[in-house]
């Protein structure tokens, strides 16, 4: 299916939760899904028989910078039998960043939303291990949120250098 | 007096457990490739749990590339996976490219003599990455000869790559809009023709090699007594973690990117996909170590038969390098992904029109496979770990980027 098939799709069964479907970007169309749906989105993508997203290729935080106060997370998924793809993106506050996990559905997720949490400090909810990955488990701070501030000291380490 | 203790025996064979104890292998150990620690969770020899602890190797390669232009970020793709780093920087350099195709006011084509300089070069990449595979996963095993002779090929792959672009491991050689061209090639010239008869030389010598190699490990009855049936992953379970390349191959999954979704000029080679097969005679079962790595060892014969097709076309005439004024993709974002040795490499960039991207991901093959390796490795015996660990083939680098 071609990704306005999907997206009509899934705006006939979800109505309201399917926010919109962005083309005029290059690269690739992305269908905005409102944060606290998108398990359901996604367990729908994953059991449909027409749709059957079998992998989550990626699965990625995004901070756009100051002047959006929001972060996102995008899905990027693909299905072995039908061999075709798509794109999903969910955007929400930066004071208030979490959604529901999607690693009941693919067991993946449970990394990347792992460095995701670490990176960006977004929660996932219903995850069952949701702790540091990357970096060490008393480190302060979102590395990757474009608001972050190094510290000077890491255990008694200069930090910039 | 005998039969009470031969019930008293019986009584210590119903109730094997023992006291569960915790072993850090790791983050210093010769057989996990690089700085993984896992906390085994052990009742005796038997591992109940092994807890993969990453980030020993983290530097911030996503943060930094932010504050980099694209061109600049090239040099840390090469440190992703440093076996492989050809593919690396490839793998980033056909994202971009991809995101610059999407502006349809400039318009620029790879140059066809630096799509076969690169296809070329990526695959021996792959031989030298695979050969490296197969010396250090026959070393974790305990065969300490594959090691050497893999290593003696390898350094011949090496010493092909320093001289087009000088740099042993991490050669920043492929570019976006092309190849570089540190060390000149003139089309039609005598070093030209030096170059590809050096390589024909050197898949004259290693072809024969593979079938040598496959004597001496694939078939070892030690090797295959370690691997064989050990640690199964099924298909649905390799998908479900995104396990790639190689890996899923292994599990039975016909797939790769060069075939089903083909980039560059791959759809102009004839190869062929090596999938992994019961081998009821033999004992192998498809998803276990064996299988794996029997995938790498056929697919280094495949790699040799694109070579050899490149070679037997030559060179094209021409510049190796895309006309572009500047590298400034528009705005918009793009996830592209390409074959790596080690599975599918992704990279997922946010362009906001400047010349530095605002968001690149590096989405790793070996991150995703090491992810299944807590449930692979359950049940199973500590010296298991060293084979799955060797199976599944990572590079640390990539990993923790």
């Amino acid at each position: 299916m071609k990704p306005e098939e999907i997206y009509k799709t899934l705006a006939d069964k979800f109505g309201e939760s399917i926010l919109g479907f962005d083309t005029e970007l290059a690269g690739d169309p992305i269908i905005q899904i409102v944060p606290s749906a998108i398990a359901d989105v996604c367990q729908y993508l994953a059991e449909t028989d027409t749709l059957a997203f079998d992998s989550l290729m990626c699965l990625s935080g995004v901070d756009l910078g100051a002047k959006e106060e929001e972060l996102s997370v995008v899905y990027h998924l693909y299905a072995m039998q039908h061999r075709h793809s798509v794109v999903l993106k969910t955007s929400m506050p930066k004071t208030d960043a979490h959604l529901p996990s999607v690693s009941h559905i693919w067991k993946t997720a449970d990394w990347h939303e792992r460095e995701t949490y670490d990176l960006y400090g977004i929660l996932f909810e219903g995850h069952t291990d949701l702790r540091r990955i990357l970096l060490p488990d008393d480190w302060e701070g979102y590395p990757l949120r474009k608001d972050y501030k190094e510290p000077d000291f890491y255990r008694g380490m200069r930090v910039p250098y | 007096m005998e039969t009470t203790q031969q019930t008293e025996s019986k009584i210590i064979e119903l109730k094997p457990f023992t006291d569960e104890m915790v072993v850090n292998m790791g983050p210093q150990h010769p057989s996990t490739h690089g700085v993984l620690r896992l906390e085994l969770r052990l009742d005796g020899e038997v591992v109940r749990e092994a807890i993969p602890h990453i980030g020993y190797l983290h530097r911030c390669f996503e943060k930094h590339s932010e504050n980099l232009s694209y061109p600049q970020i090239i040099p840390f793709t090469d440190r992703m996976d440093y076996v492989a780093a050809m593919n690396q920087n490839w793998g980033f350099c056909l994202a971009v490219e991809k995101l610059m195709a999407a502006d349809e006011s400039k318009d620029f084509a790879i140059p066809e003599r630096a799509e076969y300089l690169r296809v070329l070069i990526c695959e021996l990449n792959r031989i030298a990455s695979h050969l490296l595979s197969f010396g250090t996963y026959g070393m974790d095993i305990g065969a300490f000869t594959p090691f050497l002779y893999a290593f003696r090929d390898r350094e011949r792959l090496l010493l092909l790559f320093e001289k087009i672009c000088g740099a042993r491991l991490t050669y920043n050689y492929i570019r976006i809009g092309g190849v570089s061209e540190i060390i000149p090639m003139e089309p039609g010239s005598i070093d030209e023709q030096n170059y590809l008869d050096e390589i024909e030389s050197f898949l004259d010598y290693f072809e024969p090699k593979i079938d040598e190699y496959n004597d001496l490990l694939t078939s070892n009855s030690i090797f295959s007594e370690r691997t064989m049936g050990v640690a199964v992953m099924s298909a649905e379970m390799a998908l479900s973690y995104g396990a790639t390349g190689p890996n899923i191959r292994g599990s039975g999954v016909d797939w790769d990117l060069r075939r089903d979704e083909p980039y560059s000029i791959y759809d102009r080679f004839d190869f062929d996909v090596p999938v992994a097969k019961d081998i009821p005679e033999l004992g192998a079962v498809v998803g276990d170590c064996w299988s794996r790595y029997k995938v790498r060892m056929d697919e280094m014969k495949e790699s040799v038969r694109i070579v050899r097709q490149i070679l037997a076309e030559g060179l094209p005439d021409g510049p190796v390098m895309a006309d572009l004024k500047a590298v400034r993709p528009p705005k918009g974002e793009i996830y592209f992904r390409s074959e790596a040795p080690r599975g599918e490499l992704g990279f997922y960039i946010v362009s906001d029109g400047t010349p530095k991207p605002v968001r690149l991901k590096g989405r790793s093959p070996c991150f995703s496979a090491l992810s299944a390796l807590q449930e692979l490795s359950r049940g199973l015996m500590v010296a298991d770990i060293i084979a799955i660990i060797g199976s599944i083939d990572i590079v640390m680098g990539e990993v923790d980027r």
